[in-house]
């Protein structure tokens, strides 16, 4: 049953096959028996509530398209009545007393949540190293990160420990680790998916998105996902195409780019060759291919770790030890419980872009600093409308490295370049997707796709393409 | 440009963080390992590009002013890590 993508599970439902608690049930003992710490909670009695709910709506033919589909959200989803911990010990005892509106979008399509899942520290990082509940591990070799911030989703959708999982993604959070792990991630247009309700981080850049096991699965979660919402006012008012429609659409004369900037010295000649074969294939599909330059995007890191760092540390002062989350032993007066209960409840890497960001934003700092960020910011995203001229997809790695080992990569600028390829899609509000395109090594390798501002049609459509003519998006770990 | 114990101390504090003595250095060299990474962009000519501070080109949208919500203090008040007589309680800030 686990081997199943959504769309088949979704047929399985509807012909009885097997009913939404025999399906929970299989998958909740999958994930009681991984070992890959892939979920912070695990919440056996909502999910088979659910999926008996799902089970009468289907019987009394009331379902809906995803009624009684299971799925692991991301811990950074705000679930009335569940933990929601965003990874940190800031949030360990807190209990939404509303759920976000992807949680409600969910709840109403009578979907079942099997748990939440691990992630770093309030979506900071890029190997799931930073969670307070331990480092995720890669199922194609354990001893491997599963990149982050998704990890968890990534690794719980690899090991088909859950048929597909949420993420977010605010500088590379849904892609990297769906290349690590070699499963299909999209991070749409941002004002796609609703943010209520999710934890916030950058809020110019985070985005959720699907994390499946194929193009097919995620166009069709990403159609449950998508929409306007009153309650975020950066929602976009823009009506939403079925994504399912547009899958077969032939690629002759499809016009990919590749930017020069992103095959340089950095990358890995495995990775490098893994994608050069995947561009070949989609040359075989009739696609004409052509290099482009997206040259301001080498400054993607250091725009991206000034700009997310200054919003970081304006959305995470309202953790305060007062209102809600982790609260200091005795606090002697107002301040001492401010700075104790922040210094205690945030982990190491969140501290520090905290502290970025207060930096960047104090007097005398700011023009040259946040500022010229999003000057630079600008310039990033120029590019790319030039590019778009021209081009109507744009193709490259999705990160420059395979999966690490766990706990080799210790300083923190280091950490910061494996998001070198991803960062500059979110500083221009683009929609991407990585997608199996190979292993290097044993260990899966990701395409890259970005597409220009609300193409996650074409995006989904070339993805699924290619997972018709080959097969990497169907290969398992040992074991699974 | 560099920071030096002292200022990473006056930052922190800023952002209401502390920072234990023994672990001072570290985040001193840390920090400036991160500024020094964003020092190239200094150097980069954005001749009259506006700021982007928002990736979509839309304006902010306002609704009505009109409560939407009811009154769900009960609720919020039951995650407080500490309330008293429907307030949050903190340390005594006015003797």
């Amino acid at each position: 049953m686990h081997n199943f993508s959504v769309s088949e599970l979704i047929k399985g439902l509807k012909n009885k096959d097997f009913s939404s608690v025999e399906l929970t049930q299989h998958y909740l003992n999958r994930i009681n028996e991984s070992k890959l710490n892939a979920f912070i909670s695990v919440t056996d009695d909502v999910a088979l509530l659910q999926a008996k709910e799902a089970d009468l709506r289907i019987a009394k033919g009331q379902a809906s398209l995803l009624s009684g589909i299971p799925y692991g959200h991301k811990d950074i989803f705000c679930t009335k009545g569940t933990k929601t911990s965003a990874g940190s010990k800031m949030l360990d005892s807190f209990v939404s007393p509303y759920d976000a509106s992807l949680s409600e979008k969910f709840n109403s399509e009578g979907m079942v949540m099997l748990g939440k899942t691990n992630m770093d520290e309030f979506a900071m990082g890029s190997s799931n190293e930073n969670s307070y509940y331990g480092p995720v591990k890669n199922p194609w070799d354990l001893n491997k990160v599963p990149g982050g911030s998704s990890g968890g989703s990534a690794a719980a959708v690899a090991s088909r420990i859950v048929p597909f999982a949420t993420g977010t993604d605010t500088g590379g959070s849904i892609r990297q680790p769906a290349s690590l792990c070699g499963i299909t991630g999209i991070k749409p247009t941002y004002g796609r998916i609703s943010r209520y309700g999710m934890i916030a981080y950058a809020s110019s850049l985070d985005q959720a998105g699907p994390m499946t096991q194929t193009a097919e699965d995620a166009a069709i979660i990403l159609n449950a996902m998508s929409g306007f919402d009153i309650k975020d006012s950066t929602s976009a008012v823009k009506d939403v195409p079925d994504y399912t429609q547009t899958l077969e659409n032939s690629l002759d004369g499809l016009k990919i780019g590749l930017p020069k900037e992103f095959f340089s010295s950095g990358l890995d000649a495995g990775v490098e060759k893994v994608i050069m074969q995947a561009i070949k294939e989609y040359e075989l599909m009739g696609a004409k291919v052509q290099e482009i330059s997206l040259a301001n995007s080498v400054h993607a890191i250091p725009t991206y770790y000034i700009v997310a760092p200054c919003e970081c540390s304006s959305n995470l002062s309202r953790f305060d030890g007062v209102r809600y989350g982790y609260r200091c032993e005795d606090p002697k007066d107002l301040d001492d419980l401010y700075l104790r209960s922040r210094s205690e409840g945030f982990g190491e890497e969140v501290k520090r872009r905290i502290m970025i960001g207060a930096y960047a934003l104090s007097a005398g700092y700011y023009d040259a600093y946040y500022l010229k960020a999003q000057k630079v910011r600008q310039l990033i995203s120029d590019d790319f409308k030039t590019a778009f001229k021209n081009v109507d997809v744009i193709m490259g790695p999705v990160s420059p490295t395979t999966a690490f080992d766990l706990g080799s990569v210790k300083d923190p600028v280091s950490m910061y370049l494996a998001d070198i390829y991803t960062l500059s899609v979110n500083l221009a509000g683009l929609p991407g997707m990585s997608i199996p395109a190979g292993f290097s090594k044993n260990l899966p390798v990701g395409l890259q796709l970005i597409g220009n501002h609300w193409s996650e049609e074409l995006l989904l459509n070339a993805a699924h393409q290619y997972q018709l003519k080959t097969d990497w998006h169907n290969s398992l770990p040992n074991e699974i | 440009m560099s920071l030096d114990n002292k200022q990473v101390r006056q930052i922190a504090y800023l952002a209401r963080l502390s920072i234990e003595d023994a672990d001072l250095e570290r985040s001193t060299s840390e920090l400036n390992n991160i500024l020094s990474l964003m020092s190239d962009l200094s150097e980069i000519d954005t001749g009259d590009s506006e700021p982007m501070a928002h990736p979509l080109d839309m304006s902010q949208r306002l609704r009505e002013d009109k409560v939407t919500e009811g009154n769900l203090s009960e609720e919020f008040q039951a995650i407080a890590p500490k309330t008293g007589k429907s307030h949050f309680l903190v340390p005594t800030v006015i003797e």
